[in-house]
């Protein structure tokens, strides 16, 4: 079966941040993406878990989306500007898909 | 001091501390006990609820007077004026920087919800009903000293400073509206309203109060158990001197209000706790560079417990002495 290259951005990033990350996305065009709550976790400032938490403001979420290469370099622009000073990790991917009009 | 001592014994004595500090326990005993996140948090809206809609009834029932708009805008100047006073108090007694020092002082011009609640059961259960309207008092609490923490930052170090999401998100946070909300309805529909619903928001009050405690018990322990390494000797004291700065604010400004005992009470319990849910947010959008280990393991971890167990029983029983006779 024909298959497209594309790139799969994940973007791990605060609860409390995913609101101005997908405005930043829906502005650079990427329409189409999913939100993953992320169960907990460790890293720099230790261990965390998503159970007993009080506030927003510890939560993680996952946003992934996937697009065209050639949009690549303007999305990673705009979620920067989120990312910069925020707890944020921003993996990309090659990846395959089967209807490249999609994305 | 007699007093003092048998209200503190009272007081830890109840269910509400015991499941607060038996959730400790189990934190530092690195206990598998845990509380699904949708659980936790439908029980804090249902604390929200309850306590907004009793807080409605009860001012239609016992009339609006002046005291109500004096108390919301002591209340506010209290929040607003209270990080200034712990920002000092912070350079002075700690090596914090600036950023984390206005981050933890905002905190502090903020309210417990929780703490309020629990000081509202002890009161109830003495006969000592506060004014209805100190629900309002708490809202309105919530946001000043958030702003007061940010300029402390943008005039001093640069912060990000605030936008309109920003602003948006701390008037308009899940707990104030729902506590306003419910405040309304409550006001609206009255004592009618409240016996329509008293078998599901008064009677098992307590008990949800209780799992709620467990959970917070569990939650600061935790966060004591990971974080108390972020919290030297300056810091650790800071957190249990700041409530009584902030009750003893709260006792003159009771005083001046004529509240009644438990009002008062209520209004030291506001300004000595801290915020664990509004201001973290609010912060780790403004303030990402502030150390979020520092501000909620001391508000939440230090300051909550000691509000909690020695601090209510304290500010109940020096109100009955000033605001008594």
């Amino acid at each position: 079966m024909q298959t497209h290259k594309a790139k799969r951005v994940v973007i791990t990033i605060e609860a409390i941040m995913q609101k101005r990350l997908t405005d930043i996305l829906e502005g650079a065009g990427v329409t189409g993406y999913s939100i993953l709550p992320v169960l907990g976790g460790s890293g720099r400032s230790g261990a965390w878990s998503r159970e007993g938490q009080v506030s927003r403001a510890s939560g993680m979420v996952q946003v992934i989306c996937i697009i065209k290469p050639e949009r690549l370099d303007g999305l990673l622009e705009a979620v920067f500007k989120v990312v910069d000073k925020h707890i944020g990790v921003v993996t990309i991917a090659d990846v395959e898909v089967l209807r490249a009009e999609r994305f | 001091m007699g007093e003092i001592l048998a209200l503190a014994a009272d007081n830890l004595l109840s269910p509400l501390i015991l499941f607060f500090v038996l959730g400790l326990a189990a934190a530092f005993a690195r206990s598998d006990l845990t509380f699904p996140e949708a659980a936790a948090k439908a029980m804090s809206i249902y604390l929200l609820f309850a306590i907004g809609f009793k807080g409605g009834a009860s001012v239609v029932a016992h009339g609006i007077d002046g005291g109500l708009i004096l108390s919301l805008l002591a209340g506010a100047l209290l929040s607003a004026l209270i990080p200034f006073i712990a920002y000092a108090l912070l350079r002075v007694m700690t090596n914090l920087s600036t950023i984390d020092a206005a981050a933890v002082a905002g905190h502090y011009g903020s309210i417990s919800i929780v703490t309020f609640v629990a000081c509202s059961t002890a009161l109830t259960g003495r006969g000592l009903d506060p004014e209805g309207y100190m629900v309002a008092v708490a809202a309105i609490m919530e946001a000043p000293a958030i702003l007061s923490a940010l300029w402390l930052v943008s005039r001093r170090a640069g912060g990000s400073g605030m936008d309109g999401d920003l602003l948006r998100e701390i008037l308009l946070n899940g707990s104030i509206v729902l506590l306003i909300g419910s405040f309304l309805i409550g006001g609206i529909t009255g004592d009618e309203g409240l016996e329509k619903i008293a078998s599901f928001i008064v009677a098992p009050f307590q008990g949800v109060l209780c799992l709620f405690l467990l959970d917070m018990g569990l939650v600061a322990g935790r966060g004591l158990r990971e974080s108390g390494k972020y919290l030297n000797r300056g810091v650790f004291i800071f957190g249990m001197i700041m409530p009584l700065v902030g009750a003893i604010l709260g006792l003159v400004i009771g005083l001046l209000l004529g509240l009644s005992v438990g009002g008062v009470a209520l209004f030291m319990t506001l300004c000595a706790s801290a915020s664990y849910i509004a201001v973290p947010a609010a912060m780790r959008v403004a303030l990402p560079e502030a150390n979020p280990s520092i501000y909620l393991t001391l508000s939440l971890g230090i300051t909550f417990p000691f509000n909690l167990t020695i601090g209510i029983p304290t500010y109940i029983a020096v109100a009955s002495i000033f605001a008594g006779g």
